[in-house]
């Protein structure tokens, strides 16, 4: 009885967050018909939604599978390089747009993913703020590594090099497709808004599913007590590397978005600083609260856009609203505030939100 | 000799690490949380020696003292407005986040303030530079006084918590926090006490920083603490020798790395390493094992 | 966390709502001219510099009376030097009306912006984005810095005509646009030159900070001089670090590394004999520069440095320009970059950075970099 009733809880949340996005969707389109969307809000777009994302997949592991992860952007580097060097290698063979661009974030996806694996079988065997440091470590390998990679192409097939642009030997006719530091540029521009709500819809539907099923359930079990879940048979190394690997190929497919927004890209942008901006998304919208890392984005990344009007005073004013928002939302006085005025209003959804 | 020069420079570079390592370790040990405003807390330190010193043109000791006393009380201000009221809070990643609020702060107060460009700093050390084997290999001046003054403060933190009342209540807080407190420890007061320290060191570390590497921006502090804090995890995170350790290994790695492996991947080579020493030793050089009860 | 987040959520929407709803351009007897560039985060100082001297160029315009009789607008946007920052500072722009763009400042989030600058027609001006790919994507694109290929060889062919060394060692920075793209060059011209290049080493981002093992390789490897394509701040370190060591090569830079004498609390004399090849010196005796630099000592405190200089010039050669083509106002952006991208190869420029500069319909600039030696604290023309 109980459960039938957690799980049509479970059930109406889920719909309601699929619902904010698909809702979100059609206020654009409406505003984007009647051509009272400024360029900003325009050029905005593409990005909410790659954030977005990004911040679900680490949600998944810092959430619902209990692991700091500062190493997020380099699986974002690695979706983004894959999947841009896919859609510049297939530029001329696959001419329908769309269609590239699916295979693309697909590959994008698929790199990351065995990235994923490939780094998550030796880091999740540490814990706490050790595992942190780790795939920090790992975040900026991918960078340091990806800015000496130069690759190019020419009518002998591929060539490719760690030290300069000279030494790939090409023929004339050759085309250098990641120019190290400079990396990619001239992606082709595939993104679009669709395309990226659709990119937000599956990665819901995947978390959300993953949450809810037998697995996710072994996930958080492992995430509330290890040794509780490991005297009872579960398999931790497998659900953990689990979750790993789906968030880091759902990071891989958001880098995929990103790449084909604009016309260069760097292994540089994949910093630490990238990688703490999607973690400060999920800690702020709530630690396992999908939908609050859905809105944390939304709101984090439109903020500075939002702040313009102060010139330079925009990046103090974030700081500050950033501090104001964490302790608003955290500290245990705030709370306590909140729910002494506040209470009554949302007494109905709070409850509905558990 | 071109690898003992190496080494030598190593040495150096990872003085400065193991430094700034020391008030990121002795923050984590005791407060359990990772400080990621502490690099910035480093460069304020650093442009409150430069201030006062240009501007003031005061004795470079005194503007050590000033930049000691004003990173202090930032240190303090910090704990106070930013993290004490996110103490108890559901996680501990909030106040880690908070944390990375107050470094962009920080940075964007002092960007305006002080402007974008770079301030070379005159060396406050007065120590004249080493020459071994006939002047071929060369030990500088801030080398000997950042190892010095390295060896002075892990000496000190180290009998300042193991023999004094205050040091000793540090201890007991980072051990078990309702435990301190039912023994009539303050337990806020204590955690203000270790963030007035941490602070302190970060000035000393600023200065000596900018000595040796003199160029001074608002992003100043940004990598070199996390350079620390990983040199910190190396050495075992709250261990205090193990930072010093860790940050001198973590310079010559650099330095050795960049010299004979490839410049290009000297921080992958640094972090490569990190993970071997993590993976056969999870917790560090010289971390401590917790173990886990049921 | 959850009301929170609905109170939050609701505002947000609103306030984007709000924003959202297209700002149309207010006065149209004004010319817009947007500027891109990093004004906070690790590369402020190169955008402040060129926005700072953007804005002296546009008052002193405007005192004068205008181009064509009406007056210039400026508007900075900062990028963060960050690509997906940049093209949102663009849109930001766009939205306000703008129409003639200054920037971006800095290589990598110039070819983005570019990309839409071409894409809508819109007028584009980079002060010192050198990268090859900055100007590429259109015929609208044109720039006022020497491009990053066009350093490196006239480097390589200085240092080889003029017979400065032999051995050569280069340090740069690998993560960095700007710098890996001049070395490039450089070094495939240096083939052709009477010196060898006998030891190389990069540096990074994230390990600026300590120089000696990049000096000692160029030590060991009894390099008599040491090519250095990056910017004066990590120049710096170099030299403090190079004396430390008892190494005094012939220190050799490109443009990036003006700038250098006017670092607060610098100890000068460590960059005594540098050579750099740059089209700007601030210690200039010309009218011109006097004038510049005075005015922004007056104003911001500090010695321009090149950045500023090509700023100052993109404005008066967009002045040029516009008067060249007659344009006013009133044409919408696309018109207006229709005319000043014909205009462009008709004029000549004397500037800051160059006397007689002229375009080609690549948006290329001619015009021919100066070597400087740094003697006794100041530049002296070689």
């Amino acid at each position: 009885m109980t459960g039938m009733k957690m799980k049509n809880k479970t059930l109406k949340s889920n719909l309601i967050t699929y619902g904010i996005v698909v809702a979100a969707f059609v206020v654009v389109q409406i505003l984007l018909q009647t051509g009272s969307l400024s360029s900003l809000m325009k050029g905005l777009l593409i990005p909410l939604c790659v954030y977005v994302v990004l911040a679900i997949s680490l949600n998944l592991v810092v959430g619902i599978s209990g692991e700091l992860s500062l190493g997020h952007a380099g699986f974002m580097c690695v979706g983004a390089f894959a999947s841009a060097f896919f859609s510049k290698c297939t530029e001329a063979s696959i001419t329908v747009g769309p269609l590239r661009f699916c295979l693309a974030i697909l590959t994008g996806a698929v790199f990351a993913g065995i990235f994923g694996i490939l780094i998550g079988i030796p880091v999740l065997r540490l814990r706490g703020d050790y595992l942190a440091i780790v795939t920090l470590a790992f975040g900026e390998i991918i960078k340091n590594v990806m800015n000496i990679f130069y690759i190019g192409v020419d009518s002998n097939g591929f060539h490719f090099s760690t030290k300069d642009q000279f030494s790939l030997g090409m023929e004339a006719d050759g085309k250098i497709i990641i120019n190290g530091p400079q990396g990619i540029t001239g992606t082709p521009k595939d993104s679009t808004f669709l395309i990226g709500v659709i990119l937000i819809l599956i990665t819901l539907f995947i978390v959300l599913n993953l949450i809810n099923s037998r697995d996710g359930r072994a996930i958080m079990s492992i995430r509330d007590n290890r040794i509780a879940a490991e005297s009872i048979g579960i398999n931790i190394t497998k659900y953990k590397l689990m979750a790993f690997t789906v968030s880091a190929a759902l990071a891989g497919a958001a880098g995929a978005l990103y790449s084909h927004n604009l016309a260069t890209l760097q292994a540089s942008k994949f910093n630490f600083n990238t990688s703490i901006l999607v973690l400060v998304f999920v800690v702020l919208g709530g630690i396992g609260n999908i939908r609050g890392s859905v809105i944390a984005a939304v709101v984090l990344t439109a903020l500075p856009e939002m702040l313009r009007g102060l010139s330079d005073y925009r990046m103090l004013i974030y700081a500050i609203v950033l501090i104001v928002m964490m302790l608003f939302n955290w500290a245990p006085k705030a709370l306590e505030w909140r729910e002494r005025y506040f209470g009554r209003f949302f007494k109905k959804n709070a409850k509905e939100g558990e | 000799m071109s690898f003992l020069s190496y080494l030598i420079n190593g040495i150096s570079l990872g003085s400065v690490y193991a430094i700034i390592a020391l008030g990121y370790t002795m923050v984590y040990g005791i407060a359990k949380m990772l400080n990621f405003a502490h690099g910035d807390v480093i460069m304020v330190g650093g442009y409150a020696a430069f201030t006062l010193m240009m501007t003031y043109s005061t004795n470079p000791l005194i503007a050590v003292l000033g930049a000691i006393v004003i990173c202090t009380v930032l240190g303090i201000t910090i704990e106070r407005v930013a993290y004490r009221p996110l103490r108890g809070a559901a996680s501990p990643l909030a106040v880690l986040i908070t944390a990375i609020g107050v470094s962009y702060f920080l940075q964007n107060a002092v960007l305006l303030i002080f402007g974008s460009n770079p301030k070379s700093f005159q060396s406050v050390v007065g120590v004249p530079d080493l020459k071994l084997a006939g002047g071929a290999l060369m030990i500088t001046g801030e080398t000997i006084v950042t190892i010095i003054s390295c060896i002075v403060i892990m000496t000190v933190l180290t009998l300042f918590i193991n023999k004094t009342k205050p040091g000793q209540a540090m201890l007991a807080v980072s051990e078990d926090k309702g435990a301190a407190q039912l023994m009539g420890i303050n337990i806020n007061g204590t955690i203000a006490l270790t963030f007035a320290i941490g602070s302190g060191l970060a000035a000393v570390a600023g200065v000596l920083l900018c000595s040796a590497y003199p160029s001074l921006t608002p992003y100043t502090g940004a990598m070199p603490g996390i350079k620390a804090f990983v040199a910190a995890v190396f050495g075992g995170i709250g261990s205090i020798p193990g930072a010093m350790v860790g940050g001198i290994l973590l310079g010559v790695i650099e330095i050795l790395g960049k010299a004979y492996i490839s410049s290009q991947l000297a921080d992958a080579i640094v972090f490569a390493v990190l993970i071997v020493v993590l993976l056969v030793k999870p917790t560090g050089l010289f971390g401590k094992m917790v173990q886990e009860k049921v | 966390m959850k009301k929170f987040s609905k109170v939050i959520s609701a505002v947000t929407a609103a306030a984007m709502i709000a924003g959202s709803m297209s700002m149309m351009a207010s006065a149209e007897d004004t010319f817009k001219i947007g500027g891109i560039g990093p004004m906070t985060g690790a590369a402020s100082v190169y955008g402040m510099a060129v926005m700072n001297a953007a804005q002296i160029a546009v008052d002193e315009i405007n005192e004068a009376g205008g181009v064509n009789g009406f007056q210039l607008e400026f508007n900075p946007q900062d990028d963060e030097h960050d690509a997906e920052k940049s093209v949102n500072a663009y849109n930001t722009l766009k939205d306000w009306g703008m129409q003639m763009l200054l920037g971006t400042v800095t290589s990598a989030p110039c070819i983005a912006v570019s990309a839409e600058a071409a894409n809508d027609n819109m007028f584009l001006l980079t002060p010192s984005g050198s990268a090859v790919d900055c100007i590429t994507a259109g015929d609208n694109l044109f720039r006022v810095c020497f491009a990053d290929p066009d350093q490196g060889t006239a480097s390589a062919k200085y240092i080889g005509e003029n017979g400065l060394a032999e051995k050569v060692a280069a340090i740069y920075d690998s993560s960095d646009v700007y710098s890996s793209g001049i070395y490039a060059t450089f070094k495939a011209e240096a083939e052709n030159q009477p010196f060898e290049i006998v030891a190389e080493s990069a540096f990074t981002a994230d390990s600026k900070t300590d120089f000696s093992a990049q000096i000692q390789a160029a030590k060991d490897a009894g390099a008599e001089l040491v090519y250095m394509p990056f910017y004066y701040n990590e120049a710096s370190i170099v030299f403090t670090q190079a004396a430390s060591m008892d190494y005094s090569p012939l220190w050799f830079g490109v443009d990036g590394m003006d700038g250098i004498l006017s670092v607060e609390g610098f100890d000068t004399s460590l960059a005594e004999g540098v050579m750099l090849l740059t089209p700007f010196s601030a210690d200039a005796e010309d009218d011109l520069t006097k004038n510049f630099v005075a005015k922004y000592q007056e104003q911001f405190g500090e010695i321009p440095n090149q950045f500023a200089a090509d700023a100052y010039d993109g404005i008066y050669i967009m002045k040029a320009a516009l008067e060249q083509c007659g344009a006013t106002p009133d044409m919408d952006a696309s018109a207006i970059s229709d005319a000043m991208k014909a205009a462009m190869t008709e004029i000549t420029v004397d500037g800051l950075t160059g006397a007689g500069m002229t375009w080609n319909a690549e948006g290329e600039p001619t015009k021919s970099p100066k070597a400087v030696v740094i003697e006794n604290g100041a530049y002296k023309g070689m």
